[in-house]
């Protein structure tokens, strides 16, 4: 990652130029007590890291069950007719590709946009600049439920039929400010004068756009893609309020949920978690290679 | 291009047109699915609704914030309760393992917050779901704490404030986990040396010096919570009960069920207005950037 860090930070020198007391090694009672304080600090982590897992677990182990019921609650027996049979239930099958349809397009949509915005704010000195900067933070910190709510009123205020295309409104709104965030904090303090060598070279405004900044923003992209792609396939409350009859997979799953959970449910969100961690892997090895290079 | 820019040693150019012009697809996509949505929110809530099926009338209808306050003030009290304990459990969780991982994560600090992030690809409500399944009389986690000697009969974490919370804590976890992690990763951890060598004990050293280096993250990561808990309403659905409901209960409940326009739009906005306000003396005091996970 290209990033002004590495400077101390100005008060470091100032406390060690402090002049006083004679320096000396710490003693041993301290040291085992810190050595007592990093394996109970360890033991914690694990703990957390089981609390940040234990639904993931539990939502893989319920793949391989046999539920006497309608709902994939209880542990009722083993089975792997769920993995053979993963899209099963057709409504809930239709659902997950709608989802699926819904975060590939607003993604395109808002990664262009969002890249575009980040782009202006991270190069160039306008006035605004600042005012832009809160604008884009404030669908980040407004609760979903007035997202929602507010995009509802627009849209009956104008008679817009509820559906695809609401949906993929509001998924694109919230996921633009996402992206220009995550693409700007990954850019800042790159040397942009990069560009102006590239072109004094003769390179032309679009070949040094795509040799050298495109590349230097590109690890930012996949990872505000990544990160929106889950966020609009979770997404619920906003959905909840532009869906009108549509349903997304976590809406199909909601409203089932009165009358059934079918494993198929475990199935496809544990196939979306493989793929999805498969992703992340890939994505810090290649970023890890790109660091070393 | 070259002709209206000019750059400085960064390379930052003072642009004219093109800012503005990489600027606006995305921020007009924010002003008329954002920003306007929200002033007609502001409209409807000042309207009056003859009967359930009428258009609002716009009237500077007041009273629709008055009794937001008088009839939903359990719902508010219990939202900004939920979230505030929520966020207090999440930094009590959240910050010894973000410390854990900049301080002793060593080559494996890529791998173990990537980890951190791995919940959110599958959805929010399954995860929910997965708790009650957790959660519920007769499960893994009841049975073991009946287990345990002087524990009620009747001790359950379904359907109470406790299973709320609980699920908003390990919701919006990661929200809190992450921006401490990025104020940690930036501390010179040679200042606790220095600190020790100025005779601190460790826990001096953390108190006094890498403490107040990571409260940006600690700010940051508590909006990050608080905001997405205090509009919640899916944790209460499936966690809690009438008894817990939340404001983001009633807002839903209003919009979607009753078609209650007026009062739901005054309820929306009040919750927006408190965080609004709180967002605005964080960025005052602590800029933007911190909150672009």
């Amino acid at each position: 990652m290209v990033m002004s860090e590495g400077v101390a930070p100005p008060y470091l020198s100032r406390e060690l130029e402090q002049p006083g007391k004679t320096r000396k090694g710490s003693t041993s009672s301290q040291r085992a007590g810190s050595r007592w304080g990093r394996r109970i600090l360890t033991a914690f982590a694990c703990l957390v890291y089981l609390y940040l897992f234990l639904p993931l677990i539990n939502i893989i182990v319920f793949t391989f069950n046999d539920p006497a019921g309608r709902y994939n609650i209880s542990w009722d027996g083993f089975t792997i007719n769920n993995w053979l049979d993963p899209f099963k239930d057709q409504e809930l099958t239709n659902a997950f590709i709608r989802s699926l349809e819904v975060a590939v397009l607003s993604i395109s949509i808002a990664l262009i946009m969002g890249s575009l915005v980040a782009i202006a704010l991270a190069r160039y000195r306008f006035t605004g600049s600042r005012g832009i900067e809160i604008f884009l933070v404030l669908p980040l910190t407004t609760p979903e439920i007035v997202l929602g709510a507010s995009l509802y009123q627009l849209f009956l205020g104008r008679n817009v039929v509820f559906g695809f295309s609401t949906v993929v409104i509001a998924h694109v709104m919230f996921c633009v400010s996402f992206v220009a965030l995550t693409v700007k904090a990954r850019v800042r303090g790159f040397d942009w004068t990069l560009e102006d060598a590239a072109m004094d070279l003769g390179a032309s405004p679009w070949r040094s756009f795509r040799k050298i900044t495109f590349p230097l923003i590109l690890p930012g992209i996949v990872a505000a893609a990544l990160l929106s792609f889950a966020l609009s396939l979770d997404d619920y409350i906003v959905t909840d309020f532009t869906k009108g009859e549509f349903t997304t997979f976590p809406i199909q799953v909601n409203n089932a949920f009165r009358v059934s959970f079918p494993p198929q449910v475990n199935v496809l969100a544990t196939m979306v978690l493989i793929v999805s961690v498969l992703l992340l892997v890939l994505t810090s090895v290649r970023s890890e290679k790109g660091a070393t290079r | 291009m070259a002709a209206d820019t000019s750059s400085d040693d960064r390379g930052l150019r003072k642009g004219k047109w093109a800012p503005y012009g990489l600027l606006s697809p995305g921020i007009l996509w924010l002003v008329l699915f954002f920003l306007v949505p929200v002033m007609i929110l502001v409209r409807t809530a000042l309207s009056s609704k003859a009967s359930r099926f009428a258009n609002p009338e716009f009237s500077w209808q007041f009273s629709n914030f008055t009794s937001a306050f008088t009839d939903y003030g359990p719902q508010f009290a219990r939202s900004f309760l939920f979230a505030g304990i929520a966020t207090v459990s999440a930094i009590l969780i959240g910050y010894p393992l973000a410390y854990w991982i900049a301080t002793q994560g060593g080559r494996w600090k890529n791998l173990l917050i990537g980890l951190v992030v791995v919940p959110f690809f599958t959805s929010y409500l399954i995860r929910t779901i997965a708790w009650t399944s957790l959660l519920k009389d007769n499960g893994v986690i009841l049975n073991t704490i009946h287990a345990i000697p002087f524990v009620p009969q009747d001790f359950r974490l379904l359907a109470t404030p406790a299973g709320v919370i609980g699920g908003l804590t390990y919701n919006f976890l990661s929200f809190m986990i992450l921006p401490i992690y990025v104020s940690l990763e930036k501390i010179d951890f040679r200042l606790t040396e220095a600190a020790a060598d100025l005779y601190g004990t460790p826990w001096q050293a953390f108190k006094k010096v890498v403490l107040p280096l990571s409260m940006p993250g600690v700010f940051a990561g508590s909006l990050l919570v608080f905001i997405p808990a205090a509009g919640d309403y899916l944790n209460n659905r499936y966690l809690g009960s009438p008894k817990t409901s939340m404001i983001g209960t009633v807002v839903q409940d209003k919009f979607l069920v009753q078609f209650d326009y007026p009062v739901a739009a005054a309820l929306s906005l009040v919750l927006m207005a408190i965080i609004t306000t709180m967002v605005l003396i964080y960025s005052k005091f602590l800029g933007t950037e911190g909150l672009a996970v």
